[in-house]
């Protein structure tokens, strides 16, 4: 569980620039984090190397915080 | 109307000789070769394993690195020089003249490392592997955009793309843009990242490059009997232009004055210049017809010279038909033989030697120019660089299609 949440957080500073303590699980990506969205195709991307999974289009588009992002693969993953 | 002068208030680059202005001049000066084996890549199978590569760039020291990743490596290298041309410059955009300052920087060829990766992205894991950044890492008038974005100038927004005379064509299209009222101030010139296994791989199949694999540093030989081709190089060249006036209210330090511009088209071949140099020679009367000066004025000419059998000796024609019973007063060098072809960026860092060699009066040298080939003898300035005075230098620019450019800068 941590685990996954520490993934999807390194994954997020990666991605887009942020700094650790910005990447609380509730922060917005696009509001918070400032990505746009460029940033956000490409972050979802990042998620799918680094848990070897596919988001279809229309559940990417829900995830809108860090937390979605930990929950969407805790819920294909686990 | 008399037209409006434009001078030069800003220089930046990034070389094969060094990351800035001073250390890329110091370089030239001294003589010295950029050209080194490439390492980023296995070039086992290529025919040519050498260029003239930027050094130990850090690209943290230009650009917010969220950004980076989103920019191929020619957008990288023209953001760094811009920006210090910008800073060089002291120019600042404020509410009142934001969109009278304006951009105009190029590239021959663009993002050819980022298609590449993309490209095998697409090929091994399928469309959705290519990333979002793909296409706006890749173009050509990125360099621009970026700039346009971070410094908020409002102004022309523009680049052109003519192969090898890509920053040649930006600087003197610039000067126009000035000139004609369009903006006060412009940022000009070309970047170029194409050391990538397909820049080394089509323009060899080409048989452009030399392919002197065993001396990197002697294979620019511009007018040598034993050169084989042109060395690729990457790098950036950016100026700032400026409206005189402009300029001098701000108290902005003045390099040299824009003051001709020409253009030709050889109407010939693909990659191939006519022996006679025509196109090459239309081009360059151009530029001296617009500075209304005489051939015989210009005292330096930074040339195009690439080192490629065909071209040195074109462009050595061409001055020769512009000179007439004087070409024996021609002093014209190639700072190819030591920074490389650096195609799109290649008339703009050649723009910004040409406006060192008026402030410090000095013509640099042609490197490995041992024994001059037959129909090649011209004063090239061979080996060393030479003290002399300089109130007008000419800068040539040649391109694939056959486009020419030339830029001619005066003391001011």
């Amino acid at each position: 569980m941590s685990n996954i949440e520490d993934r999807v957080k390194k994954i997020v500073c990666e991605q887009l620039g942020a700094k650790e303590e910005d990447v609380t699980a509730k922060a917005s990506f696009v509001d918070d984090l400032g990505a746009d969205s460029l940033d956000t195709v490409n972050l979802v991307m990042a998620l799918e190397e680094e848990f070897e999974t596919e988001i279809p289009d229309e559940e990417s588009e829900k995830l809108g915080t860090v937390q979605d992002a930990i929950d969407y693969i805790n819920a294909h993953l686990g | 109307m008399s037209r409006r002068r434009v001078v030069v208030t800003g220089l930046g680059c990034l070389s094969p000789l060094g990351n800035d202005v001073a250390s890329t001049w110091s370089g030239i000066l001294a003589g010295k070769s950029g050209a080194s084996r490439i390492e980023k890549f296995d070039t086992e199978k290529f025919t040519t394993n050498f260029a003239c590569m930027v050094k130990g760039f850090d690209p943290a020291q230009y650009i917010n690195p969220k950004d980076t990743k989103k920019m191929d490596g020619f957008i990288q290298y023209g953001y760094a020089a811009a920006k210090e041309a910008i800073r060089d410059s002291g120019i600042e955009a404020t509410e009142s003249n934001a969109h009278r300052i304006g951009l105009a920087i190029g590239a021959g060829i663009g993002g050819l490392d980022t298609i590449e990766r993309n490209h095998d992205a697409l090929n091994k894991s399928g469309p959705r592997r290519v990333s979002p950044f793909f296409v706006p890492s890749a173009i050509i008038n990125m360099i621009a955009g970026y700039l346009s974005i971070d410094y908020g100038f409002k102004g022309p927004n523009i680049a052109i793309t003519t192969a090898c005379t890509t920053g040649t064509h930006n600087i003197g299209y610039a000067g126009r843009t000035i000139a004609y009222g369009d903006a006060d101030v412009m940022v000009a010139g070309g970047a170029e990242m194409a050391s990538t296994p397909l820049g080394i791989a089509g323009f060899g199949a080409a048989r452009a490059l030399s392919t002197r694999n065993d001396d990197p540093g002697r294979a620019s030989r511009p007018w040598d009997q034993d050169r084989d081709g042109f060395v690729l190089g990457d790098g950036a060249g950016v100026l700032v232009l400026e409206e005189y006036e402009h300029a001098k209210a701000r108290g902005a330090t003045i390099y040299a004055e824009l003051t001709g511009f020409g253009m030709s088209g050889d109407a010939y071949h693909m990659t191939s210049p006519p022996e006679t140099g025509a196109g090459a020679c239309a081009s360059m009367r151009n530029a001296v017809l617009d500075a209304k000066l005489n051939p015989l004025d210009v005292n330096y000419i930074n040339a195009h010279g690439t080192s490629t059998p065909a071209g040195d000796k074109a462009e050595t024609q061409a001055a020769k038909s512009l000179y007439g019973a004087d070409a024996d007063k021609i002093v014209m060098s190639s700072t190819k033989s030591m920074i490389g072809h650096l195609l799109g960026a290649a008339g703009a860092v050649e723009a910004i030697f040409s406006v060192l060699a008026i402030r410090d009066q000095v013509a640099p040298p042609t490197i490995n120019l041992d024994n001059p080939s037959e129909g090649c003898d011209l004063d090239y300035v061979p080996h060393t660089a030479r003290e002399m005075p300089i109130q007008h230098a000419l800068s040539n620019s040649f391109g694939f299609g056959g486009t020419n450019g030339t830029l001619i800068f005066s003391k001011v």
